[in-house]
C-alpha cells in the first residue's frame, strides 16, 4: 500500500511536484506514466524519505517510509540502476545490500538466478555490465528483501524485449501474490501491458488516473464510412468532435452509441464502429503530457502515422 | 530469466522483517565497503605494502640510533598516515560519487546512524593498521637488534593511535562536508599545506603552533609529548577535525540524496 496526500515539490525555484495525491492498493501494478522530468523520479524520492517534500506526505504500508525498522525487508527500490559502485562485483553489490537488511547470503545467488545473471555477470565489476545487466541487477537487488512493495523508476530502461516480457510477468506475479507496485515509464507500451491502473503526470501534476478502461471512456471510438462527407456533417450536427485520422477514419470523442445514433439519423452507412483502445490511450497519454501551447487542435488534426497503424 | 522460479517465488524467514539493524552489523558493512571495491582493496594492500617496505629499509640502513622502535615506527607511520585518510574520504564521499548513497539511504533512512557506522568503521580500520605496523616494527627492531631499542614504545603506540584515529576522522568529517571525493581529498591534503604558509607569516607566530596540524600533530609519532604539545593538538584537532565533523553531520542528514 502505498498513499501520498498533496505531495509538492519545489527545486531551484521551479515547481517540480505539484499536489500529486494517490493511492496504490495492495494486489495491483500502478504505472506512473509521463515524459522525462515530469516529475516521476522526485515523486518517488520523495516517497522513500531521499528527498523531503515542500509540503504534503506519503506514506508506505500505513507509516512513514523512514520510520520503518528495516525497510529493505518490505519495500523493495529500483530507482537508477546505474547508481552502483562501479568498482564492485554485480554479487558483492547484492550481498552488502543482504548484509545490511539481514537477508541471508543464499538469496543473493537465488535472486541472480532468478534474474538471469549468470557467474560470469556475477563477477563482473559493475562498470563494466551493459544497461540490461545493471537493470536486471537492480531487480535482483529490489528483490532482495522478499519486499511486500515495489518501487520501480523505469524499470525497463535497457531491457531488451524478451526482458520486458520477463518483467511484466514478474510484476505480475508479485502483484498476485497481494504485493503492491509502482513502477514509472515515459513510454506507455512499457507498463500499460501490466498495469492495472495508470497515472499520468505532466508538469509535475497528475494529469489523468485510473484504471485503463476508465481512461478510456475519453478517448474516442474510430469510425469508417464510404460517405465522408455525410459523416463528418452527421456528427457536426451531434455536436461530436471528430479527427481525421489515416485512410479516411475518424477519431470521434464519444461512445460508440451515440455516434451509431448520430450516423443514423442523418442516414450514413458506417463501415466499422470500435472503441480507439490503444491509439486512443496513446493520443490521450500525448495530450495530457504536452503543455498546452502545443496541444493538438480539436478538429482535422492527423493521427500520427505510427499510431494509425496500430488503429488497423 | 526464467517464470518457472517466478511461480515458486524464495521467500526468507520473516525474523528481522521488523528489526532495525544494529549498529555492530552496520559497521561490519561499512568495513566491508572498505575493502570491497578495487580501489579500497588495492588502497589497503599498497598501504601494508608500503609499511613493510619501509620497515625494512630502515633496518637495513643507518646505524643503531636509527633502529630504535621509535625511530622504525616514525617513519613506518607515515604510508598508513597518508593512506588512511585517503580510504576515509572515499567511504563518505563514493555515496555520492558513486551514486551508492541511493541504496544505502534507501536501506537505513536514518543516516546519522550510517555516518556513526562510517565513523566506527574507520576507527577499527585505523587501529588494525596500526597493530599491522607496530607489528612490522617490532619484527624489524628484533632483527636490527639494537640497544635500548624499546624505549618509550608504549606511549608512542598510544599516541600512534590518536594520530591515525585523529586523522582518519577528520578525513570522514572532509568527505562529509564536500561529498565528492576529488575536492574533499584536495582539501584534505591542500588545505592544511595551504593553512600553513598563512600561519608561518610572523603576524601569526603566537598562534600557529595551536592551530597548524603538521606542527601540532607531527610529534605523535616521533617523541613523548609533553602537556603543552597535547594541548596544541587538541586545539588544531578541534579546528580541523571536530568543526568539519559538526559540518559534515549537518550536511549528510539534511542533503537531499540526488539520482
Amino acid at each position: 500500500m502505498i498513499e501520498t496526500q498533496g505531495l509538492t515539490k519545489q527545486l531551484g525555484g521551479r515547481t517540480v511536484v505539484s499536489d500529486v495525491t494517490f493511492r496504490c492498493e495492495p494486489g495491483t501494478v500502478t504505472g506512473f506514466l509521463g515524459p522525462n522530468g515530469a516529475g516521476k523520479t522526485t515523486t518517488m524520492r520523495m516517497l522513500v524519505g531521499l528527498a523531503e517534500p515542500d509540503s504534503g506526505h506519503a506514506e508506505i504500508l500505513g507509516g512513514r517510509y523512514r520510520d520503518l525498522p528495516n525497510p529493505g525487508r518490505r519495500v523493495g527500490i529500483l530507482l537508477d540502476a546505474s547508481a552502483q559502485h562501479s568498482g564492485r562485483r554485480g554479487r558483492e553489490a547484492l550481498a552488502v545490500s543482504a548484509m545490511t537488511m539481514g537477508v541471508p547470503a543464499q538469496r543473493v545467488d537465488a535472486l541472480l538466478e532468478l534474474v538471469g545473471l549468470d557467474e560470469t555477470a556475477a563477477r563482473k565489476r559493475v562498470g563494466q555490465h551493459s544497461l540490461g545487466m545493471r537493470q536486471r541487477l537492480g531487480f535482483a537487488h529490489a528483490l532482495l528483501g522478499d519486499p511486500e512493495v515495489l518501487i520501480l523508476d523505469e524499470p525497463a530502461n535497457g531491457l531488451d524485449p524478451e526482458g520486458m516480457r520477463w518483467m511484466r510477468g514478474l510484476l505480475r506475479g508479485f502483484a498476485d501474490r497481494g504485493g503492491t507496485v509502482l513502477l514509472s515509464s515515459h513510454l506507455l507500451a512499457e507498463v500499460e501491458a501490466v498495469a492495472d491502473r495508470m497515472m499520468i503526470i505532466g508538469g509535475g501534476r497528475i494529469q489523468a488516473q485510473g484504471t485503463r478502461a476508465e481512461l478510456l471512456t475519453e478517448s474516442g471510438t474510430i469510425v469508417e464510412a464510404a460517405d465522408l462527407a455525410g459523416l463528418d456533417a452527421a456528427l457536426r450536427h451531434a455536436g461530436l468532435a471528430a479527427h481525421v485520422a489515416d485512410g479516411g477514419r475518424r477519431l470521434v470523442e464519444a461512445e460508440p452509441e451515440i455516434i451509431a445514433r448520430a450516423a443514423m439519423a442523418a442516414g450514413v452507412v458506417l463501415h466499422r464502429l470500435a472503441p480507439a483502445e490503444d491509439a486512443g490511450l496513446e493520443r490521450l497519454f500525448f495530450e495530457l503530457t504536452t503543455s498546452g501551447a502545443e496541444a493538438p487542435s480539436q478538429h482535422g488534426d492527423p493521427i500520427h502515422p505510427e499510431l494509425a497503424g496500430a488503429l488497423a | 530469466m526464467s517464470t518457472t522460479t517466478l511461480a515458486a517465488p524464495i521467500r526468507v524467514n520473516t525474523a528481522g522483517v521488523h528489526a532495525r539493524p544494529g549498529i555492530g552489523r552496520l559497521v561490519a558493512v561499512e568495513l566491508r565497503k572498505i575493502v570491497d571495491t578495487r580501489a579500497g582493496f588495492w588502497l589497503q594492500v599498497a598501504t601494508v605494502a608500503l609499511t613493510v617496505a619501509v620497515v625494512i629499509v630502515r633496518c637495513l640502513t643507518g646505524g643503531a640510533a636509527d633502529h630504535t622502535f621509535a625511530a622504525v615506527l616514525d617513519a613506518a607511520i607515515l604510508p598508513a598516515g597518508v593512506l588512511l585518510p585517503v580510504a576515509g574520504v572515499l567511504l563518505v564521499t563514493s555515496e555520492w560519487s558513486q551514486r551508492t548513497g541511493l541504496i544505502t539511504f534507501a536501506l537505513v533512512p536514518v543516516r546519522s546512524r550510517v555516518l556513526g557506522a562510517k565513523l566506527v568503521a574507520s576507527l577499527i580500520l585505523a587501529v588494525a593498521m596500526l597493530a599491522v605496523c607496530v607489528g612490522a616494527v617490532a619484527a624489524g627492531v628484533l632483527a636490527a637488534g639494537a640497544d635500548s631499542a624499546w624505549t618509550d614504545a608504549t606511549p608512542l603506540i598510544g599516541q600512534c593511535v590518536v594520530y591515525l584515529t585523529a586523522g582518519m576522522v577528520t578525513a570522514v568529517a572532509f568527505g562529509a562536508v564536500l561529498l565528492a571525493s576529488a575536492p574533499a581529498l584536495v582539501a584534505l591534503f591542500a588545505l592544511p599545506s595551504a593553512w600553513m604558509g598563512v600561519v608561518s607569516l610572523s603576524l601569526f607566530e603566537g598562534v600557529a603552533p595551536w592551530v597548524d596540524t603538521a606542527r601540532a600533530l607531527g610529534p605523535m609519532h616521533r617523541e613523548v609529548m609533553s602537556s603543552t604539545q597535547w594541548a596544541h593538538a587538541g586545539t588544531a584537532l578541534a579546528l580541523w577535525m571536530v568543526l568539519p565533523l559538526l559540518i559534515g553531520i549537518w550536511r549528510i542528514t539534511r542533503r537531499e540524496v540526488t539520482a
